[in-house]
């Protein structure tokens, strides 16, 4: 018998579990788009049968660090850019738990772009929920990785001499085998791909535009948006990585020049997780590992008993 | 003068083998009976650059390196850059026999293989003369040669051995055994000829020196292992399943023999990206419900400290180990050094609440990595065990009944879902994991696991009410100040109780003390037995410690003593500062004795170095140093 009852438990999920008592109210900036991803995330628990207990958030620092603040789960809001590397472990030590972690662009393409190339490369089966506003926040609008170039700022007052990151593309050549853009603007689709980002046995990297009407006023309200999944002019084979790889590269580059262009970039779904690779060549074990420490009749092993013979 | 221990040093170029035939020496002597311990120089190359390696053998346990050698078994740097050129370097190729060539004692063996060794070269470094000198007995043999007539010229190390075998005259049984043992087929064979045969030409040589090997059998089982297995077997045995790190030097000793063996142990073993993502994973686990570890050396903890400052405020226990080297920055990374003591107190911002343990030996290294595994999960605190690379590659025997102990893989304070329905929860529901005065007086509000029905909380860096939430409030914030850190004074309580990390030497009643810490330890007090027969009155304090701080039992033993020297391996006098910082007294009783050249001290160094002291004599033509107590 498990002793994470919660994981698996069969019952209807009301998306209103997901509202914490304790701060029912969000404190992001009135228009700011994190609401957006918010709702989105609620929306989708129930959609993919996940109850408050058995889902695990992990956040970066940021406006977007406080996420769990205001989504009732299982939380650790981390330190700046490490939100990943916690994740991931804790999906190694219970892989039945889902774990989603989220952060900013700063925090992911900045400060902990280190890691997310390390953990798309390694396809851990978890979702990643990137905030992206073009700007840093909560320390008052400096110029972030994604901003364009040439964006001014009280840290680039002559405007960045540097070309934004390229989210998509990057989370591609690392390893990711799912890679979607959303937009707090369409909440339907939201839904829909944070859904699909849970429910994929992979690394799943959603690049989330969350309008800052604070800070990033020039970058509008990421309006008028296209679907490339529902638009004729782009016709591409989402499992296709060449193809992929292309669309996405049109995405980022006509995000500066103005359209906003959303959806499913990418979808690999034969490539084997993480933790699959790991158990299959015996360096996981079949159990999930946290169970054991609340198995009272489990046997642990002894070095005098393994290990020393070696050394007589 | 005859010696009645043996310090053999075999002395080669990185990748000849020496690390792998020294281990092996090591052992047989175990087995015949002795009291084995080793002390291993290496530099930071792959290929050539001296290394060697002592095995020091006694009839009774050995407590340190020793001072110098008396037995050189030279095999010369095969992988040098530039035999024969004087290079940047000096004569690579000639540095394992000349290098340190001043510490072989008087009358003691030095065999060479001039299979590899030109004859012209070593004349030319004036051994004949050094040696009549010294008294010191020279022994020129193929070992190349003989290596190659039987197999390859690698096995010039088994050479080696069979030949000190014969001039020692302790035979070549055990060395066979082992043999038998590591190898097979041919290998096995060629090397068992080049055993015999180079035991034989040696033989044939009679030579005439005046080392006497004693002779001795043990009363039980031992195992010979180093510090590394001994942290690694406490923290399997204490249900560590999990550990995440990168490679650096020496910390990679604790994480290789982790990672060989966790997939057996039904554990998990992840190489990341760096030392950021290491701790932080460690932390991930343990969030989830594991006993996780991870560690680095220097540069490497370094980047440990943010995720480090997380585990204190969340409340996260994890264990991390520090294999110090000498630093500041790259500093000499295959060197000794206990330079890191502050950094691993007090890096990461905000007041510290962690524990940290200083194991002086391999003994210590298994019951005090046991120790932290066991505080850091009731208490919910980081955890360090600090090191050196002197423990870390050490090999020492000690009985195999020293490991003889249960396993406990308990968790710590954590609340199974039963516990979970009756513990405190907010209206909303959510869990009140970070409880200001918990239910039974403790300052541990226990936690609950992700997966646990009714359990979810939130974990953050950021100041945080019961339930996990932000807050800023005042008045939040000094209760949960004011239980984190009063958890140090409850595990100082509990430790009292239940550790005994410190260790006392020598008479009760003697006048002076040396105080010391870490790998130190051992060397003192062999330093101190001499002291005494040298007709001084002394004693010593191992403190193993570091935080929380052993106030009481420090005081107790500086007020007993006249003076204190508290020797040191860093140049700054760190633990001393930490003593007076702790204690805030006794700052006129303590000077110090500092060494940081890289190698750790010899006995015979700190016996010159208390004695200087309190005859006020200069040790500036030494390789230490001398910082006077405060005031005068």
């Amino acid at each position: 018998m498990s002793a994470f009852s919660a994981i698996g438990e069969e019952r209807e999920i009301d998306r209103d579990e997901f509202t914490p008592g304790i701060e029912p109210q969000a404190t992001w900036c009135p228009g700011c788009g994190d609401f957006g991803v918010l709702k989105a995330l609620k929306q989708a628990m129930p959609e993919v049968g996940k109850n408050p207990d058995e889902v695990a958030l992990f956040t970066g620092i940021g406006c977007s660090g406080k996420l769990n603040s205001y989504f009732n789960s299982y939380g650790f809001h981390t330190i700046h850019g490490r939100s990943l590397p916690v994740a991931r472990a804790a999906k190694l030590a219970n892989p039945n738990l889902e774990v989603i972690a989220a952060g900013g662009d700063g925090d992911g393409y900045g400060i902990g772009g280190n890691h997310l190339i390390h953990t798309a490369r390694e396809n851990h089966d978890m979702t990643y929920i990137v905030f992206n506003n073009e700007i840093f926040g909560l320390t008052k609008g400096q110029t972030s990785p994604t901003s364009p170039k040439g964006h001014k700022s009280k840290t680039q007052p002559h405007g960045s001499a540097k070309s934004p990151i390229r989210p998509l593309s990057q989370s591609l050549n690392a390893g990711a085998t799912y890679i979607a853009r959303t937009a707090a603007v369409n909440p339907n689709q939201a839904k829909e791909i944070i859904a699909e980002a849970i429910e994929h046995d992979g690394f799943a990297h959603i690049d989330f535009l969350t309008q800052c009407p604070t800070w990033n006023k020039d970058a509008k309200h990421y309006v008028p948006y296209t679907d490339v999944q529902q638009s004729d002019e782009f016709d591409f084979d989402v499992s296709d990585r060449v193809e992929a790889a292309e669309m996405m590269r049109k995405t980022e580059e006509r995000l500066y020049e103005g359209e906003v262009l959303t959806g499913r970039m990418y979808v690999e779904d034969a490539r084997p997780s993480y933790g699959a690779e790991k158990r299959a060549i015996g360096e996981m074990p079949e159990e999930p590992l946290a169970e054991r420490y609340f198995d009272e009749d489990a046997e642990w092993e002894r070095t005098y008993d393994n290990l020393l013979e070696h050394h007589k | 003068m005859t010696d009645n221990e043996l310090i053999w040093r075999i002395a080669g170029g990185s990748g000849d083998g020496i690390d792998s035939t020294s281990q092996n020496f090591a052992k047989a002597l175990m087995r015949s009976g002795l009291h084995v311990f080793t002390h291993r120089h290496y530099p930071s190359r792959i290929r050539g650059g001296h290394t060697y390696v002592e095995v020091r053998a006694k009839d009774e346990p050995v407590q340190s390196r020793g001072d110098g050698y008396n037995f050189l078994l030279a095999l010369g740097d095969s992988f040098a850059r530039n035999p024969q050129e004087e290079a940047y370097y000096g004569k690579e190729e000639l540095k394992p026999l000349y290098e340190n060539f001043e510490e072989l004692r008087e009358g003691g063996v030095l065999l060479y293989d001039e299979g590899l060794l030109d004859e012209e070269d070593v004349e030319e470094i004036e051994l004949e003369e050094a040696a009549e000198e010294n008294g010191w007995h020279v022994v020129p043999m193929d070992l190349r040669g003989i290596a190659k007539e039987h197999g390859r010229e690698i096995m010039r190390n088994t050479a080696g051995i069979g030949a000190t075998a014969a001039i020692l005259d302790i035979g070549t049984e055990e060395f066979e055994g082992l043999i038998e043992q590591n190898m097979a087929g041919d290998m096995q064979e060629a090397n068992l000829n080049v055993l015999q045969d180079a035991y034989d030409a040696a033989s044939e040589l009679d030579i005439d020196h005046d080392i006497e090997v004693p002779e001795n059998s043990h009363d039980e089982e031992q195992v010979i292992l180093s510090g590394s297995n001994a942290i690694s077997y406490g923290a399997l045995d204490e249900g560590c399943r999990f550990i995440s790190g990168y490679p650096m030097t020496p910390w990679t000793d604790v994480f290789t023999i982790m990672s060989q063996h966790l997939p057996e142990f039904g554990g998990i073993s992840e190489q990341v990206e760096d030392e950021i993502a290491a701790a932080a994973l460690a932390l991930g686990a343990s969030h989830a419900g594991v006993k996780a570890m991870s560690g680095s050396s220097g540069g490497g903890f370094a980047l440990m400290s943010e995720p480090l400052g997380l585990a204190e405020m969340t409340e996260t226990p994890i264990v991390l180990v520090e294999a110090m080297r000498a630093g500041p920055s790259t500093g000499m990374p295959t060197k000794p050094e206990q330079a890191d003591l502050e950094h691993v107190l007090y890096t990461s911002q905000g007041d510290s609440a962690r524990v940290v343990f200083a194991p002086a030996n391999i003994r210590e290294c298994y019951t005090q990595t046991r120790a932290a595994f066991r505080i850091a999960y009731e208490y919910q605190i980081p955890a360090i065990v600090v090191y050196d690379q002197k423990i870390q590659g050490e090999l020492r025997n000690l009985p195999a009944s020293h490991f003889d102990e249960e396993p406990n893989a308990d968790p710590g304070s954590v609340l199974t879902e039963e516990e979970i329905q009756d513990a405190a929860h907010h209206s909303s529901g959510k869990f009140q994991r970070f409880l200001h005065e918990p239910e039974d007086g403790s300052n541990v509000s226990p936690r609950s696991v992700p997966g646990q029905k009714d359990g979810r909380y939130l974990a953050t860096g950021n100041e945080h009410n019961p339930s996990g939430h932000i807050s800023e409030d005042p008045e939040n914030r000094i209760a949960q100040m004011n239980r984190r850190l009063n958890k140090l004074d409850d595990i100082r309580a509990d430790l009292d109780e239940n550790a005994g990390h410190q260790t006392y030497y020598g008479p009760d009643d003697a006048d002076y003390g040396v105080l010391v810490w870490g790998s130190q330890q051992d060397t003192v007090f062999e330093a101190v037995d001499r002291l005494n027969e040298n007709g001084h009155s002394v004693k010593a304090l191992g403190v193993s410690d570091m935080m929380p701080y052993p106030v009481e039992e420090v005081s107790e033993w500086l007020d007993s003593v006249d003076e204190a020297l508290v020797v040191e391996m860093n140049a700054t006098a760190q633990f001393r500062g930490l003593t007076q910082k702790e204690i805030g007294k006794y700052g006129d009783k303590m000077s110090s004795l500092l060494k940081y050249n890289g190698n750790p001290f010899e006995p015979a160094e700190i016996v010159d170095g208390f004695e200087s002291s309190i005859n006020g004599e200069d040790l500036a033509a030494t390789n230490m140093k001398y910082l006077p107590a405060a005031g005068d």
